[in-house]
């Protein structure tokens, strides 16, 4: 961690876990819209199975923590390291906004989270270990298509969807160069394959939030 | 010959008298103007006037003028060396501007490139970081084997001297958004590791300069990939991931 290229490489990996992480989480909530039984048995065994809930869920909060920190040091490292701004700067013509500005996409991604996992982690952690309620294999379809009825809920899930898809369709690409992955050969392919995940994963979250909020039975 | 007419510009330039002033930008009217001449030339039209009116002439580097020395700088008009590509602010021509354009010209920024004067900046961290390790030690013991003796693979090379063409103008960090230095050390690190005589000291090389750099207060790199873009040579982008493994091996294995 000494070294800007450690920190680099650290960056991609924890990059690479949560990219990983978002595709799991993807493939669960999509559940919610083919099937309401099999989105509610999937739910209860990550809520209660102990590997994922002591060993996993702990793992991707550290990662998570780890790349937001990191990030943020990087971003106030990388400002002091040119006190004396241009004058006149023109950096749209070498670089696109996307890879220029992950620290806003990011910090807009993270205050989605805040209020995320106030919705349903919080809630979750209330359900099993405050409250101590009973195991229910049943609730979690309901609570899920509940909390998407709001509009406020469905434009708030958009805008950082969109954000996200911003963040990824840099950080997917930019996480291989860290690691050393690049070259003519599988590169540009690796990049076509970066901008179909980046776009279809949050497109996925957002069709979600739709579908809950345009079936609900007002 | 262009067939451009001369032209009257108003250049908007960075003057500061040495690295303690705080400097400013001035606005000085040039007027007819080649559009066959280079940006430097029009420059030295510009200090010819300065001087014949007694006024101190704008300090800029220069050396070649054949865009291999790597000695000229300059921001400008919000890019490094000009709006041109693959050319170094000597190799830029004066018909990429129009007449009665502004051009603002400033100084590479980075804190490892302070201000020297006007638009000289000194650009020594780079030395530091060559001396870490940029080089092949020369341990004759007499029996060293000729050099084109050893058989290196066609991409090998070709990879290594497109790197090798690095001249270390130090655009990459002028126009990072972080002033990383990543693309000139990982030239450096990848002219070396891909040829049979620069590997023996690979470990140490990438280790040392990559310390070095750190030390000389450069930027992380975020792989925006501008440094590319702006490199008056070309040099790739896939040098830097050359670097990244480099590094990571000898660090694992320095552990190990």
């Amino acid at each position: 961690m000494k070294s800007s290229i450690s920190r680099k490489i650290l960056m991609a990996l924890s990059g690479f876990f949560l990219m990983f992480f978002l595709l799991q989480h993807l493939s669960i909530n999509i559940l919610s819209v083919i099937s309401p039984d099999m989105f509610n048995e999937v739910s209860h065994f990550m809520g209660y199975n102990p590997i994922i809930q002591f060993i996993m869920q702990p793992i991707l909060i550290f990662g998570l923590l780890f790349h937001l920190i990191m990030g943020m040091y990087l971003e106030y490292q990388n400002n002091k390291a040119r006190i004396k701004k241009y004058v006149n700067n023109k950096p749209n013509t070498n670089s696109p906004w996307v890879s220029r500005n992950m620290i806003i996409s990011g910090i807009t991604v993270l205050a989605f989270l805040i209020l995320h996992m106030s919705d349903f982690w919080a809630h979750e952690m209330n359900y099993k270990y405050i409250a101590g309620s009973p195991e229910d294999p049943t609730r979690y379809w309901e609570e899920l298509h509940h909390e998407m009825g709001e509009m406020s809920h469905l434009i708030i899930y958009t805008i950082a969807n969109i954000f996200l898809a911003l963040h990824l369709l840099h950080g997917f690409q930019s996480s291989f160069q860290s690691v050393g992955f690049n070259n003519n050969k599988y590169t540009p392919t690796l990049k076509k394959l970066g901008n179909v995940y980046a776009i279809l994963i949050p497109l996925g979250f957002i069709f979600i939030a739709f579908f809950h909020f345009f079936t609900q039975s007002h | 010959m262009s067939e451009k007419k001369d032209m009257d510009l108003t250049l908007k330039i960075w003057r500061q008298k040495d690295a303690q002033d705080k400097g400013q930008m001035v606005n000085y009217p040039v007027k007819s103007i080649s559009p066959d001449s280079s940006f430097l030339e029009m420059l030295d039209v510009l200090n010819e006037d300065l001087v014949n009116k007694g006024d101190e002439p704008v300090a800029f580097d220069h050396d070649c003028r054949e865009g291999i020395c790597g000695m000229c700088s300059l921001y400008i008009n919000g890019e490094a060396h000009g709006p041109d590509r693959k050319v170094t602010t000597c190799q830029l021509h004066m018909r990429k501007f129009k007449d009665g354009d502004t051009i603002t010209i400033e100084p590479w920024r980075a804190n490892a490139f302070p201000v020297l004067k006007d638009l000289v900046v000194d650009r020594s961290s780079f030395d530091r970081i060559q001396q870490a390790g940029g080089f092949i030690s020369v341990n004759t013991s007499g029996n060293t084997q000729d050099a084109n003796a050893i058989p290196i693979s066609k991409i090998d090379a070709d990879n290594a001297m497109d790197a090798a063409t690095c001249i270390g103008c130090g655009a990459c960090v002028a126009t990072c958004k972080n002033a990383s230095a990543m693309l000139f050390v990982s030239a450096k690190v990848a002219q070396f590791s891909l040829l049979p005589q620069g590997k023996v000291e690979r470990k140490e090389r990438v280790l040392n300069m990559v310390h070095q750099m750190d030390l000389e207060g450069f930027g992380n790199c975020t792989n925006t990939g501008a440094c590319e873009v702006e490199c008056p040579k070309g040099i790739s982008l896939e040098n830097i991931a050359i670097m990244n493994t480099e590094y990571l091996k000898a660090s694992i294995s320095k552990k190990a």
